[in-house]
């Protein structure tokens, strides 16, 4: 996935020759305790899951002795926290923490900007929205001139980093774009950098998100599904990136997501979009009649029916689902007809198994007609709740969604009569 | 819109002889656009379409002359060398179809253009389309379709969604209106231009009346057009839709642009301060049709 744990982005800082704390990833009980051998003084033991607040939610935990970080260890794996499954922790020196600073660096997508902006603060360790803007430094970097040594002074002298510590702060805060530069990274931030009572500047956690679209170039940190999101990918995200770096002709998205929508809830709908912008347009006609979506798929850029019969399989595979909506709210550039022989394949396998099962399917735009008629051949004979439209409703979001709520609503009721 | 594409205007395909680039070269030129000369290295002296193909930029120009656009059909990976190529070659306006392209190059190839003086769509963007002239890109998607859907009119589109750039133009001419020119901004996290840089070419366009826009959550196009109204340097009316207003944040949805993220960016937000700069913002696109009739009513967009 696009986002790093705290140890691997530490591997990268350590290439780049990032002073870290002494430690090394546990996978059990066992390995804890060796580390923990290995550093030879009191040790933290921190979850790796992909999440802030880690230490509040108990996922910190600290041992004097090798055989205490081994307990420690024990209780953290296979842990949940925060709803992540634990299955990783790492085992580091504890620091003599003096000092906490923040440095980090996004990407300013704004018309005066379209740039990285790296940023540092001596208000370290929280979360770097809630510090005044007056107490971090800021400089919006010029790509073509780079990002230099005495930018990165400049930044802490701007928010009084003492002299004894300029030069080493002022390093991290260049190794750090070299990482962000090199790795392709789109968020990255150290916080806390941690100044130890011995005047040593560290960096003490680590954030890392990669660029999607620069995961192609590092195959080396192993990313798996190379598509942003909050949470790891499901089982089902896995399979649709399969289905996505398998063949690249055209787009098949598919991401499982917590749709919370207010009020009543009448059914969920397994979704199936059509465009990243028609795609949206439907979960909003869904939600506004009450009707949850627990994924966001769209294909689209002209997929082959293939790719598009695999995306309605997996809208298929949710467990829980009331009805299914192709919501083409978009006249598509794209030759429809491929959508159509793609959808049809998934339903004729599908719904036998669910008879009167809800089936909204909305296509237009480039060789609609076609299109509409190999839906309407192709499902004629099956037993279920099936309704096609085209052109003339592509923004009727509310009116589709409507219908098939309707239709949910009588189908779930024959379920339980 | 005479600002963009004219019948004159010179364009240059980069990577025409592949898949795409062939085929959209060939799509552009049924439409009308002056389509000169592509390039694909190691494929020089051969044509597609008729249209001669020279192995660099550099090459086109000293047989054709300065070109005015370039259209990438390049992969994302090596989507930046080619643009700095044709910055190299002087040409000021670059539209990228291109997706998956390395968010530093495009920082890096963005920060070459503004250098240059130069105007670049997307990464990400599917392209430019002007009824009646011609199309940058492959927006409009086939001769048949585009004849039958983008009609001339004086309503300017501009869109975030490649899909709906294609649909606003169908819903406008289905109410009985056309369009002066449309734009995709691109889907890519940053792009070469933004409302804000794309609504002063429509402010000073005479073919455009009125803009219709589709949004998204994510980014600051909308804030920063909003701005733009505000401070009086946009005048002309403009509808907006803006979608995901259900969208979880920190999740992305296919368009790497769409995503919420550090507090800023959610539907709400943006639909706030469109409203607090007189911007009318409708809930569901199916409502401009209807916003459309009422301007036209004000004698405030002509149908002929």
């Amino acid at each position: 996935m696009a986002r790093l744990n705290e140890y691997e982005g530490k591997a990268l800082f350590k290439v780049a020759k990032m002073p870290i704390p002494q430690g090394d990833v546990a996978r059990t009980p066992d390995e804890a305790r060796k580390i923990a051998e290995k550093i030879g003084k009191p040790v933290v033991i921190k979850v790796q899951i992909w999440t802030g607040g880690r230490g509040k939610a108990g996922g910190v935990k600290f041992a004097d002795t090798p055989e205490e970080a081994e307990k420690m260890a024990a209780l953290l794996l296979g842990a949940t926290i925060k709803g992540y499954l634990v299955e990783k922790v790492l085992v580091e020196e504890k620091l003599a923490i003096d000092k906490e600073y923040y440095a980090g660096i996004i990407v300013n997508a704004q018309a005066d900007a379209r740039c990285p902006v790296v940023m540092f603060s001596t208000e370290g360790g929280m979360d770097i929205e809630s510090v005044p803007a007056d107490k971090i430094a800021m400089m919006n970097v010029d790509v073509i001139r780079g990002f230099k040594i005495y930018d990165a002074l400049n930044l802490a002298n701007k928010v009084k980093v003492p002299s004894k510590h300029i030069a080493p702060v002022a390093r991290l805060i260049l190794g750090l774009y070299e990482t962000f530069k090199n790795y392709g990274a789109r968020l990255i931030e150290i916080n806390p950098m941690v100044v130890t009572v011995d005047g040593k500047v560290l960096a003490g956690d680590c954030r890392i998100s990669i660029d999607d679209s620069s995961v192609i170039r590092h195959p080396e940190l192993g990313i798996e599904v190379a598509r942003e999101a909050s949470t790891p990918p499901t089982e089902l995200d896995k399979i649709a990136w399969w289905v996505e770096e398998k063949d690249l002709r055209g787009t098949c998205y598919f991401a499982e997501m917590n749709n919370e929508i207010k009020g009543e809830v009448f059914g969920t709908i397994g979704y199936h979009g059509m465009g990243g912008g028609g795609a949206m347009l439907g979960v909003d006609g869904l939600n506004k009649q009450g009707l949850r979506v627990p994924d966001f798929a769209d294909t689209s850029g002209n997929p082959p029916a293939s790719k598009v019969y695999r995306a309605a399989k997996l809208v298929f595979s949710q467990k829980g689902i009331d009805g299914y909506m192709l919501g083409g709210f978009m006249a598509a550039n794209q030759e429809q007809w491929h959508h159509a022989h793609g959808v049809v394949k998934a339903l004729r396998e599908e719904l036998p198994k669910r008879p009167g099962f809800p089936v909204l399917l909305l296509l237009a735009g480039n060789k609609e007609k076609e299109s509409l008629e190999i839906l309407r051949e192709g499902t004629k004979d099956l037993d279920a709740r099936i309704r096609i439209y085209g052109g003339e409703r592509v923004y009727d979001t509310v009116g589709l969604a409507a219908e098939m709520k309707e239709m949910v609503l009588e189908y779930r009721k024959e379920k339980r009569g | 819109m005479a600002i963009l594409l004219t019948k004159t205007t010179k364009v240059v395909v980069q990577g025409i002889t592949g898949r795409e680039g062939s085929m959209r070269a060939k799509f552009m030129r049924r439409l009308g656009t002056n389509v000169v000369a592509g390039v694909t290295p190691g494929r020089g002296g051969e044509e597609v379409d008729g249209i001669p193909v020279y192995n660099t930029v550099k090459d086109a120009v000293k047989n054709h002359g300065l070109f005015d656009v370039s259209v990438t059909f390049i992969p994302g990976t090596g989507l930046k060398d080619a643009v700095m190529e044709a910055l190299d070659a002087d040409i000021k306006w670059i539209v990228m179809p291109v997706e998956r392209v390395p968010l530093y190059d495009i920082l890096e190839m963005v920060a070459y253009g503004k250098q240059k003086g130069a105007m670049l769509l997307g990464p990400g963007s599917i392209g430019v389309n002007t009824p009646g002239i011609g199309a940058l890109g492959w927006l409009g998607g086939s001769v048949e379709f585009a004849h039958n859907h983008f009609l001339p009119g004086h309503v300017g589109v501009i869109s975030r969604s490649g899909g709906q750039s294609g649909t606003l133009p169908y819903v406008i001419a289905q109410a009985g209106f056309g369009v002066s020119t449309v734009l995709h901004v691109g889907t890519e996290p940053v792009t070469g231009m933004s409302f804000s840089d794309i609504l002063p070419l429509f402010q000073e366009d005479p073919d455009t009346d009125v803009m219709a826009i589709f949004g998204e959550m994510g980014g600051s196009h909308e804030e920063e057009a909003a701005q733009l109204v505000k401070s009086g340097k946009f005048t002309k009316p403009v509808i907006i839709y803006v979608s995901g207003a259900w969208a979880p944040a920190g999740m992305k949805f296919s368009h790497a642009s769409a995503i919420v993220e550090r507090g800023s960016g959610s539907t709400q937000d943006k639909i706030t301060r469109l409203r607090e700069a007189g911007i009318i913002v409708v809930d569901n696109p199916n409502e401009i049709p209807a916003r459309l009739h009422e301007l036209k009513g004000l004698g405030k967009l002509r149908v002929k």
